[in-house]
């Protein structure tokens, strides 16, 4: 409330945030802050409310109260294209691109320019286009399948197209959901690599449940547990938390 | 990489010259002028069909209503027509002379407000592109912006389609009721009947096709062409790409909304009526099957459909008229079950493999034996 004991700008800033579907709180007052650069890992157990988390961020459930503040704006009152246009990415957790159109088109409609109608029909695929799209296919390991149609990537080369199409949104927000849920055990480590890579510069929220993973990247770990904060911390802290032993990380 | 820029790819390119060839030379020349007259009324839904590709095969929007929009452009084009018709001397007989004939036989004795600017013909013709794109916006707007989709949207517009029928024919005064407007004898001063006209005319609407035909592909080959793919595919990757889907599938509905009134002003030119039988469900449903049978990926796949269906009806209706509907069923029936890609799916994977395969041996023979294997270069995009 009084604005000069904010230490310091957040770039995400959740506050009570509560959603209930007809009764049952998914999330209940959940509050949390994410810093400029920060990795912050989100996990619990399942039917924690972590998808849910995201969900709200990004638009897609609307909330039934509290505020999210993204840089200034408060993102519960904005609709789904105008959170992106804000500056917040979001990937699914099963993979979701277009697979009839071909690696490069997938590419080219992520690359923000003419996002309105008349936009898209003048819309030229200029230089800048093809080399932003070659540029982010190589970092995803896909620059020589830039023709082939999506449908005939494989189901990591799909995680990899939309982490992609992330990328050449350039957000200051990507949220990622199970980025390396169901992927072989080459594809994970190619994976964490393109993470590792991606995540400079911006800030990160991810949903994972390999400890082994969430170890490598996160800064701050926020356990979620039947839609309220369990423990917050760093990995070492939460690790020896009672509490998260208990429901989540003792099984 | 191999990013096709060309506007038409070959396959497409030789499907615009056969189209353009038969349209413009084979049937002038062979048919007489009543048979050119029937194809000059198929292609009006050929129009129709191409506005369905865009909005049904490439945004994934099925409208079980484009009825409505063919009926406005036609109803637009009647009211002037009939309104020229009904000069004070051609009217001379009623009891307020100068008005259309239906209205004085329902005792209207002013012409409606609605009436006037189409005394106009500049104001005319920009009232069958606007009509049908703000109706088109209306219902886009109300439907798209609330996330109405899918077989509901289906379902709604043809409860629109069922309406505006109602509507003509209970507002009988102000639209000719069930009969239509008929009576239809100029276009600014130019006797539309003679077979002169029907003549021109008919080379009128296939340059009009063309144009929208350009128009369509020039649609597709934009972002936006490929944001309708995107969306009909996962309409929430779109929405969480930056992009408004709900504006995206109000312009694909106007779009098909305008092609769709087209069709119906150039429909009343050719036919010389307009009625409420050409607004509702079951000619906004055969619509759709043009569409279908034709492939409803494929722009020229539109109008061989419209062509080839209407063709099939008038012949099967004039030796069997019962058993017409019963063809038209199981025609849908069969495309869907077995070519979901219509004829141009059938053209694109027997027909085409075939000649590219006689023109690569072709091509080998005057090289060196069995070397290419000819991709046919865009076949595979459809």
């Amino acid at each position: 409330m009084i604005i000069g004991h904010q230490p310091k700008e957040f770039l995400l800033a959740v506050e009570a945030l509560t959603v209930s579907f007809d009764g049952f709180k998914a999330v209940n007052d959940l509050s949390f802050y994410v810093e400029e650069n920060e990795i912050r890992v989100i996990i619990g157990p399942n039917g924690a409310g972590k998808t849910t988390v995201l969900d709200l961020i990004c638009g897609k459930t609307k909330a039934t109260s509290g505020s999210i503040q993204f840089r200034g704006k408060d993102l519960t009152r904005l609709k789904e294209n105008e959170i992106v246009q804000a500056g917040v990415g979001r990937k699914f957790q099963t993979p979701s691109v277009f697979e009839d159109l071909t690696v490069f088109e997938n590419l080219e409609i992520s690359f923000p320019r003419g996002r309105s109608v008349f936009g898209s029909l003048t819309f030229q695929r200029d230089k800048t286009v093809k080399e932003r799209v070659e540029e982010v296919a190589e970092m995803i390991f896909l620059k020589d399948r830039l023709d082939t149609y999506a449908d005939q990537l494989s189901h990591g080369q799909k995680q990899w197209l939309e982490i992609g199409m992330l990328l050449i949104q350039d957000p200051d927000l990507l949220m990622l959901d199970e980025p390396v849920a169901g992927m072989s055990v080459s594809e994970r480590a190619k994976t964490a690599e393109l993470l590792n890579r991606i995540i400079k510069d911006r800030s990160v929220l991810v949903i994972e449940h390999d400890m082994k993973f969430v170890e490598d990247i996160a800064h701050k770990v926020t356990v979620l547990h039947q839609g309220q904060i369990l423990s917050e911390g760093t990995m070492e802290k939460v690790k020896n938390d009672p509490k998260v032993i208990e429901v989540y990380l003792g099984h | 990489m191999i990013i096709n820029t060309r506007f038409f790819n070959r396959s497409e390119l030789l499907g615009f010259i056969a189209l353009a060839v038969l349209l413009f030379v084979i049937l002038p020349l062979s048919l007489d002028i009543f048979r050119l007259n029937l194809v000059a009324k198929y292609l009006t839904y050929a129009f129709v069909a191409i506005g369905l590709v865009l909005c049904w095969g490439y945004g994934g929007i099925l409208s079980l209503g484009q009825g409505v929009f063919f009926g406005l452009g036609g109803y637009c084009m009647a009211m002037y027509l009939k309104l020229e018709a009904s000069s004070v001397a051609n009217t001379k007989i009623q009891s307020t002379p100068g008005i259309p004939d239906f209205m004085d036989w329902n005792q209207l004795t002013q012409l409606p407000f609605f009436w006037k600017p189409f005394h106009s013909l500049p104001l005319t013709l920009l009232a069958i592109f606007l009509v049908p794109t703000i109706f088109a916006f209306i219902i886009g707007a109300a439907m798209f912006k609330r996330r109405v989709g899918g077989v509901y949207f289906a379902i709604i517009t043809q409860a629109i389609a069922a309406i505006m029928t109602i509507l003509i024919i209970g507002q009988q005064g102000y639209t000719g009721g069930i009969n239509g407007i008929t009576d239809l004898r100029t276009l600014h001063g130019w006797d539309i009947r003679t077979d002169q006209a029907k003549f021109i005319l008919y080379f009128v609407e296939v340059v009009l096709l063309f144009a929208c035909i350009v128009a369509a592909q020039f649609i597709r080959l934009t972002k936006l062409g490929r944001i309708l793919v995107a969306m009909r595919e996962q309409e929430d990757r779109v929405r969480f790409s930056g992009y408004s889907v709900a504006n995206f599938k109000i312009f694909a509905f106007c779009a098909a909304a305008v092609f769709a009134a087209i069709g119906g002003a150039l429909f009343t030119l050719e036919v010389g009526f307009m009625s409420p039988s050409f607004v509702g469900i079951v000619p906004s449903i055969e619509m759709v099957i043009y569409t279908a049978v034709g492939g409803r990926m494929s722009i020229f796949g539109a109008v061989w459909g419209s062509l080839l269906v209407n063709f099939a009806k008038t012949s099967l209706s004039e030796s069997f008229p019962q058993l017409w509907l019963f063809g038209l069923g199981g025609l849908f029936i069969a495309v869907v079950l077995a070519f979901p890609n219509g004829l141009s799916g059938i053209w694109a994977d027997h027909v085409q493999p075939r000649i590219d395969r006689l023109l690569a041996s072709r091509k080998s023979k005057t090289g060196n034996g069995w070397s290419s294997n000819s991709v046919a270069d865009g076949a595979p995009a459809e």
